[in-house]
């Protein structure tokens, strides 16, 4: 799960990390109003949007005065924000952070994340910040460092101040970045973050060392356990039918294509996708209903794929190990009579219950296309949609 | 022969009295798996389908000398079952549970550091060897018992490739689903060494997905060490970037873990990888007939 950088800015603040003084605006006057308040020098006004690349887009800009902090405010509100991270559609804005502007005399990019290769959480730095960290990785590998972290004792104080050294941070401020590395650690744990990343870090002309944005990302299986960042969810930047499929715990994933796919496992999910495209059909969404799915899940799943307009045909593969093929029959057969099927359906079930389940789908009285294997299932969905 | 598991493996079931373990125990036991105990705190005493449920992973094993564990148990209680079954020296525990938090897996690794304990999962469909015994999810049906390992972080996929081969009249030795989950027990190479040295395998089917770098890490192994011929395949090659494909671990980040990578880098050493998941099998029958080794892998 994702959130705005406003958010994670209130809880880095709450763990000690300097970050500049704001707040979220939601409208013109509200931006001008918190403007009047912080009284700063310059002031930031930036868009909230759940997506990186604001800033080449447009989406932060710098005022001098009340009168610019309001036109600008009136001219991000409601705009449509194309960054590289959105999509061609882009995202509409719809509030903004109002933030005073820092004296920056440089700027560094600190992160936090779960490393695979070696289990560990690890925090990354550089003094090449505010820029693309992917190319810096690509064309100066030499100027990105790394600590990885024990998880017994956490992150080190000498791990951090030696991060901070590597990252040439001025001698007087290194205590200070330290510090501030600790407190980003201790938030990414005690948040179960996977992704917190600051960039820029930046160092001031008064000598400080803040975040100048914040990116969080939290693991979604560890959510149960922090309602505080639930709240934080904004709906409005997510996709409609991957909230929808939220609810009943399916793993959805809108695509532009046409052809509908209920899977389960999202190892199979994934490739049947794969097998559409191979045989030039374009799949509409990716859909793992998992692996403990009742016959209710099966049927809002379905409904889900049914409510998307492009949707032209569906195609259900099931290898059934703990998903048992006669609960996913079931499911489409409710899900189908319910909606009031209207597109061409092919179903191919295979594995736990797998005579039960192709049973009940010729019993039905439904028109299912049945294939052999995930191929054949492929093919004919993709000849059925045209 | 076979690798990790076989008929004299002794089996505990942790969370034996959940739906789904009470489900798949039921199957396991029907496939001719030594279950030998289960785990239930506060169920001590009882029995679940003739077998007897412990409340601790430590009585279990005093008293019916199991030595290795299939957890069951729900995703916020699933690690500490994990340390459990490391803190009782099980040789092996297969952690069927998906949605632990990765943070709980960290320290679950850090503890098993030294320990004996391998694990095999979590967010995996279990190890099965053919005929012999079968510790998970998956269904029993489709396996048959010969020559040929395989090793998946996708459990369907793998049921979908081992389904082949036996369609084809090749069976298998141990089939290994190392899980989803961009933290966990046991790796591709891990499995590919047993499968290595185990005199009984003749050949290996492995299955990858997109996100993180496992694959071209086993694939650089498989070009240094393996003497046996390995066919791959890898899922989401159309999936779009910065989206989760439902594995935790199937994401494609900052340009990284693309399945056109991970392909481009199993050929370069030597690894056959089958361009869609419905030629798996197929594309293994090709390669073992190219180094004569067909009829020896064919079973039925």
């Amino acid at each position: 799960m994702n959130i705005h950088e406003y958010q994670g800015k209130e809880i880095l603040r709450k763990y000690g990390v300097a970050v500049p003084a704001g707040r979220v605006a939601f409208s013109p006057e509200e931006a001008v109003n918190i403007a009047k308040e912080l009284d700063s020098k310059v002031t930031v006004v930036k868009a909230q949007i759940h997506a990186g690349g604001r800033g080449k887009a447009g989406g932060v800009k710098i005022a001098k005065n009340l009168d610019e902090v309001r036109s600008y405010a009136k001219e991000l509100l409601g705009k449509v924000l194309v960054t590289h991270q959105t999509g061609p559609e882009g995202k509409e804005v719809k509030r903004l952070y109002i933030e005073a502007g820092s004296d920056i005399q440089k700027e560094y990019y600190v992160s936090l994340l779960v490393d695979r290769a070696t289990s560990r959480v690890t925090l990354m730095g550089s003094e090449a910040g505010g820029m693309d960290i992917e190319e810096v990785a690509e064309e100066t590998p030499e100027k990105i460092f790394k600590e990885v972290i024990d998880p017994v004792v956490g992150l080190t104080g000498f791990q951090a101040r030696r991060l901070a050294f590597n990252m040439n941070i001025p001698t007087k401020l290194i205590n200070k970045t330290a510090n501030l590395m600790l407190g980003l650690y201790k938030a990414f744990t005690d948040k179960d973050a996977s992704i917190l990343e600051i960039n820029p870090l930046a160092v001031t002309g008064d000598g400080e060392v803040m975040a100048l944005d914040a990116k969080f990302n939290f693991d979604d299986n560890a959510l149960y356990r922090h309602k505080d960042v639930v709240e934080l969810r904004d709906f409005d930047e997510e996709d409609q039918k991957e909230i929808e499929a939220s609810k009943y715990d399916l793993n959805y994933v809108t695509l532009d294509g046409n052809i509908g796919c209920m899977v389960n496992g999202a190892g199979l999910a994934m490739s049947t996708m794969d097998t559409i495209s191979f045989y030039g059909g374009r799949p509409a969404n990716f859909l793992d209903v998992g692996g403990g799915a009742t016959a209710e899940k099966v049927t809002e799943a379905f409904k889900i794929i049914l409510s998307d307009p492009n949707v032209k045909g569906i195609f259900v593969n099931i290898f059934g190990g703990i998903m048992k093929c006669d609960v996913i029959a079931e499911g489409v057969i409710v899900a189908a009579k319910e909606v009031g099927l209207k597109v061409p359906l092919v179903v191919r079930l295979e594995g736990t219950n797998v005579e039960l389940g192709k049973k009940l789908l010729n019993e039905s009285g439904l028109d299912i296309v049945a294939a052999d294997s995930m191929a054949d299932g492929a093919q004919k969905i993709v000849e059925l949609v045209g | 022969m076979s690798i990790y598991i076989n008929k004299d493996t002794k089996v505990l079931v942790q969370g034996i009295t959940g739906s789904t373990a009470l489900f798949h125990t039921k199957q396991m036991l029907e496939y001719g798996t030594k279950i030998v105990a289960g785990v239930t705190p506060g169920k001590g005493g009882t029995t679940v389908e003739g077998v007897p449920v412990f409340n601790t992973v430590s009585d279990a094993v005093e008293n019916t000398g199991a030595n290795v564990s299939v957890i069951y148990v729900p995703a916020p209680f699933a690690a500490d079952a994990i340390l459990e079954a490391v803190d009782a020296e099980l040789d092996m525990v297969i952690c069927i549970t998906e949605h632990i938090p990765v943070l709980d897996m960290v320290k679950v690794k850090r503890y098993m550091e030294g320990k004996k304990t391998r694990l095999i999962g979590p967010n995996c469909p279990g190890v099965i060897t053919a005929d012999e015994c079968k510790i998970g999810i998956m269904p029993g049906y489709i396996h048959t018992k010969g020559h040929v390992g395989v090793v998946s972080r996708s459990g369907t996929l793998t049921y979908e490739a081992v389904h082949q081969l036996t369609v084809e009249g090749i069976g298998q030795s141990t089939a290994v689903g190392i899980g989803g989950d961009p933290v966990n027990g046991t790796d591709f190479i891990d499995v590919l060494k047993e499968f290595e040295a185990d005199p009984d395998t003749y050949g290996v089917i492995m299955i990858g997905e997109i996100g993180g770098t496992a694959e071209e890490e086993a694939a650089e192994w498989v070009k240094a060490n393996m003497t046996k011929p390995v066919v791959g395949f890898i899922g989401g090659q159309t999936a779009p970037p910065g989206k989760r494909m439902g594995h935790a671990g199937a994401i494609i980040s900052g340009g990284k873990g693309t399945a056109a990578e991970k392909i481009k880098t199993m050929r370069e050493c030597g690894i056959e990888v089958a361009e869609t998941p419905a030629v798996i099998g197929e594309t293994f029958i090709r390669v073992i007939k190219e180094k004569g080794l067909y009829d020896k892998c064919k079973t039925h």
